[in-house]
């Protein structure tokens, strides 16, 4: 792929692949442990409120899981920021002075409370007290919600910039409201949509586990209360995201046009209507789409809410100017497919809920087990669409892709993304493989605190708080 | 003379110090596992700094990103000199990370993560020390960008120092272990502490010889008058330090050990800046050259300001909710 392309645009593909490929990896950590984060804050607080062991175990369960899965997500998330420094550097000396705060205070606001509370959380139950240990889990949670506020407002305002003024070196430099960089034009709606996505792929890893453990054992009450939570998620916020997500679409047709017409497969301007494409094969050589199969006049529908609005296509952007439509277009179907499919399952929830078969209809769990995967997914598709859709600039119109890229040449480039592919799938996959593991075993009341496992005691000497602990608890219990 | 410039150099220096000595236990401890028995002795080491490590590596992303919203040319042009340096301790810090979860969900190939435990802890001191050494002999810059090839890094000096920041950090992480673990453990962390602190020793004594002769500014600023006079405590509080440090190392005292270590650190980290003043990129980029601009600047103090000393308050209550001995006891 490679050939007939100078050594400078080989580096820049080289790094641009280095981007997608480390931090599509780590978002998948992030997606999980923002929605299970505050999971485990429920099921903290419901244990707390009821006194019913079977949140505790529950918690228990998956805090293990969460051990695991924040600490991929730390690791991997130290590289990216890095990588700006590393391999964008041009881009890190122009808008260091706008991004760079944001970024700082999301290590400041986020990183610190996650990271202080984390220890406590995992591993003093036994040492602080019930109260204090559900402070530290909310903590967390709360700390994993601000983490994305300000990352999601740093990517925001590379797609929408607001609140600047360029320096005379032609840096872009604060203007006086911090506020109107922040709170740029997509920041609500894509905050929204992106802890809204987080809470649905928890929710559906969390429905999978349930279900898979009601195949075999329809009557364990673990598994049926966590399938129960899940599936309210699903039913409930499902529909809410497709909503949520049409309004961050009208959005972006309002600032970045032309990933609207990417996603649409819009190559030709359409003056009285434009048709939705539910299939169809993008050639971005011939500017056409093959074998497309259309609703007419649906995407003016939709998108204008006027069945005969015209909608403007890539015929009318500059050819160095449009995302490749291939990639955006496709990615953009798999995550509305999957939100619909999404949506389908909370739906036969409701109604096996209504028919009291919740946990008596093998195909429902067979398909939420299927479903486990889908947020992952569904989320990675749609980072795809947003981040491929503004190609080709890091600053929306204004700073190119190109001109962003570090001096560093093809080769050291080279190396540097093999040696991340090879280490992510080896030590990710080993850690996703630990994960399946410990959901593959039900959760059972007593179920075993990390503490009490066999890496046993964070205690000091002379101070055997947990036999206190327990006792509490096995009261509150019976 | 106190600008706004100026404090946020101090500011990274102050994360960049605290990142030094908390990851730097850490990574002391992974460097001296090996030779730490299978069990017990290993067991306790890691739940020595399990509840903590997130935290203390959380201040390499203050500092980066620190460096990066503060002094965001400083960061454009060192990351990518250093390159392989930084990716290498990247992935080495992921190694060291996920061996804290990895090597209880698999006991079976425990083994294999312990090994990634020390070798992730050891190329990320090593690349840390080695940017050092890169950073202190200079980079070639031209106009905004670096501009030299990606092995430059590579010399005597920065391998030097390199060595000098894995025995350091193996000193912290001794005198850590002094601290919190019992038995046959505690035996060895003295042991490798009295190794690591002469070692850490020779090599701080050979940079510090080493580096005024590097450049002509730091040889100016280290030996001319006046500033000679009042530069002279440095080395005569180090070497002070360096016999009480042996000293209660010898006499198996508790936690003063790992206070004497903190205070070699913070005197070299003094040196330092004495020999990189005012630059951030030696004799190329001085830290007003590399600043953000003030609007930047204002915005992220008033957030240190407010939230600096909440972040020390429950970092320090994480501390002490884990304090005393780990327990070689009790397992199951």
């Amino acid at each position: 792929m490679f050939a007939g392309m100078d050594a400078q645009a080989a580096a820049l593909v080289l790094a641009r692949m280095q981007f997608a490929f480390t931090v599509s990896f780590h978002f998948i950590f992030p997606a999980f442990s923002i929605g299970l984060a505050s999971y485990l804050a429920v099921l903290e607080a419901l244990w707390l409120k009821t006194g019913k062991e079977l949140y505790l175990d529950l918690f228990r369960y998956w805090l293990k899981i969460f051990s695991v899965a924040f600490a991929m997500g730390v690791v991997s998330g130290l590289v990216m920021s890095y990588q700006f420094g590393t391999n964008w550097s041009v881009f890190s000396d122009k808008v260091g002075g706008v991004i760079g705060p944001l970024m700082a205070y999301e290590v400041l606001t986020a990183f610190f409370l996650e990271a202080g509370f984390l220890g406590v959380m995992l591993f003093g139950m036994n040492r602080v007290g019930r109260g204090l240990h559900f402070a530290a889990t909310l903590m967390v949670a709360v700390g994993t919600f601000i983490s994305a506020f300000w990352i999601l407002s740093v990517n925001s305002w590379m797609q929408t910039p607001t609140g600047f003024e360029i320096g005379p070196n032609g840096a872009f430099m604060p203007g006086p409201s911090w506020a109107a960089i922040i709170f740029n034009p997509s920041f609500p709606y894509r905050l929204v949509h992106t802890v809204i996505a987080a809470y649905l792929t928890t929710a559906f890893v969390v429905g999978a586990v349930g279900a898979w453990h009601l195949l075999r054992d329809r009557v364990n009450l673990h598994a049926r209360k966590m399938f129960s939570m899940a599936m309210w998620m699903a039913a409930l916020v499902a529909p809410v995201q497709i909503f949520v997500g049409d309004m961050h679409g009208l959005n972006t047709l309002e600032h970045q046009p032309a990933k609207v017409m990417a996603m649409e497969g819009h190559y030709q301007s359409h003056p009285d209507g434009a048709p939705l494409y539910l299939f169809g094969i993008p050639d971005d050589k011939d500017q056409k789409l093959d074998y497309a199969i259309a609703i007419p006049k649906a995407s003016s529908l939709i998108l204008k809410h006027d069945p005969n609005a015209p909608l403007a296509g890539l015929d009318t952007i500059a050819p160095d100017k449009r995302p490749p439509v291939w990639i955006v277009f496709w990615s953009f179907r798999i995550m509305v497919g999957l939100g619909f499919l999404m949506l389908g399952l909370g739906l036969w929830s409701l109604l096996a809920r209504t028919r009291k078969k919740l946990y008596d209809w093998p195909l429902l769990h067979r398909l939420a087990v299927l479903m486990g995967p889908s947020g992952f997914i569904a989320v990675i598709a749609g980072w795809v669409t947003t981040e491929v859709g503004r190609q080709p600039y890091t600053v929306y119109g204004l700073l190119t892709t190109a001109d962003s890229v570090s001096p560093i040449a093809a080769p050291a480039v080279a190396t540097s993304l093999a040696a991340f592919v090879v280490v992510y799938f080896a030590v990710f996959g080993i850690g996703t493989w630990y994960i399946v593991h410990l959901m593959k075993d039900p959760p059972h009341p007593h179920e075993p605190a990390l503490e009490e496992e066999e890496r046993a005691p964070i205690r000091s000497a002379g101070i055997t708080p947990a036999q206190h602990m327990d006792a509490q608890s096995d009261g509150a219990a019976s | 003379m106190i600008d706004l410039t100026t404090i946020w150099a101090l500011i990274i220096a102050f994360a960049v110090l605290m990142y030094v000595v908390m990851d730097g236990f850490d990574l002391g401890i992974g460097i001296l596992f090996p030779w730490f028995h299978e069990g017990a002795e290993r067991d306790q080491a890691m739940n020595a700094i399990a509840p903590v490590w997130d935290g203390n590596e959380t201040w390499l992303v203050l500092g980066g990103g620190g460096l990066f919203a503060a002094f965001p040319l400083a960061y454009a042009i060192i990351l990518p000199a250093t390159y392989p340096l930084i990716i290498a301790m990247l992935l080495g810090l992921v190694f060291r990370g996920v061996a804290f979860e990895f090597r209880w969900r698999d006991p079976r190939h425990r083994a294999f993560w312990d090994w990634a435990f020390f070798a992730g802890s050891l190329i990320a001191a090593l690349a840390q020390g080695i940017t050092l050494g890169a950073l202190l002999q200079g980079i070639h810059v031209e106009g905004r960008a670096y501009a030299g090839g990606w092995l430059d890094w590579l010399s005597p000096y920065s391998l030097m120092t390199g060595a000098g920041v894995v025995a350091g950090y193996a000193l912290l992480g001794a005198c850590w272990l002094a601290i919190k673990v019992e038995g046959s453990a505690e035996d060895k962390a003295f042991r490798y502490a009295r190794l690591a602190a002469w070692a850490t020793l020779a090599l701080m004594a050979s940079v510090s010889l080493a580096t005024p002769f590097l450049a002509h500014q730091y040889f100016q600023r280290w030996f001319t008058e006046p500033m000679i006079f009042w530069l002279v405590p440095v080395p005569m509080l180090t070497a002070g330090l360096a016999i009480l440090l042996l000293r209660a190392v010898h006499a198996r005292q508790p936690v003063r050990p790992f206070l004497y270590a903190l205070g070699l650190f913070l005197l070299g980290m003094i040196g330092l800046g004495v020999s990189m003043w005012p630059w951030v990129v030696p004799q190329s980029i001085s830290i007003w050259d590399a600043a953000a601009p003030e609007r930047s600047q204002v915005f992220m103090l008033i957030g240190v300001g407010l939230i600096m000393p909440l972040i020390l308050v429950y970092t320090g209550w994480a501390y002490w909710v884990f304090r005393g001995k780990v327990g070689e006891h009790g397992y199951h």
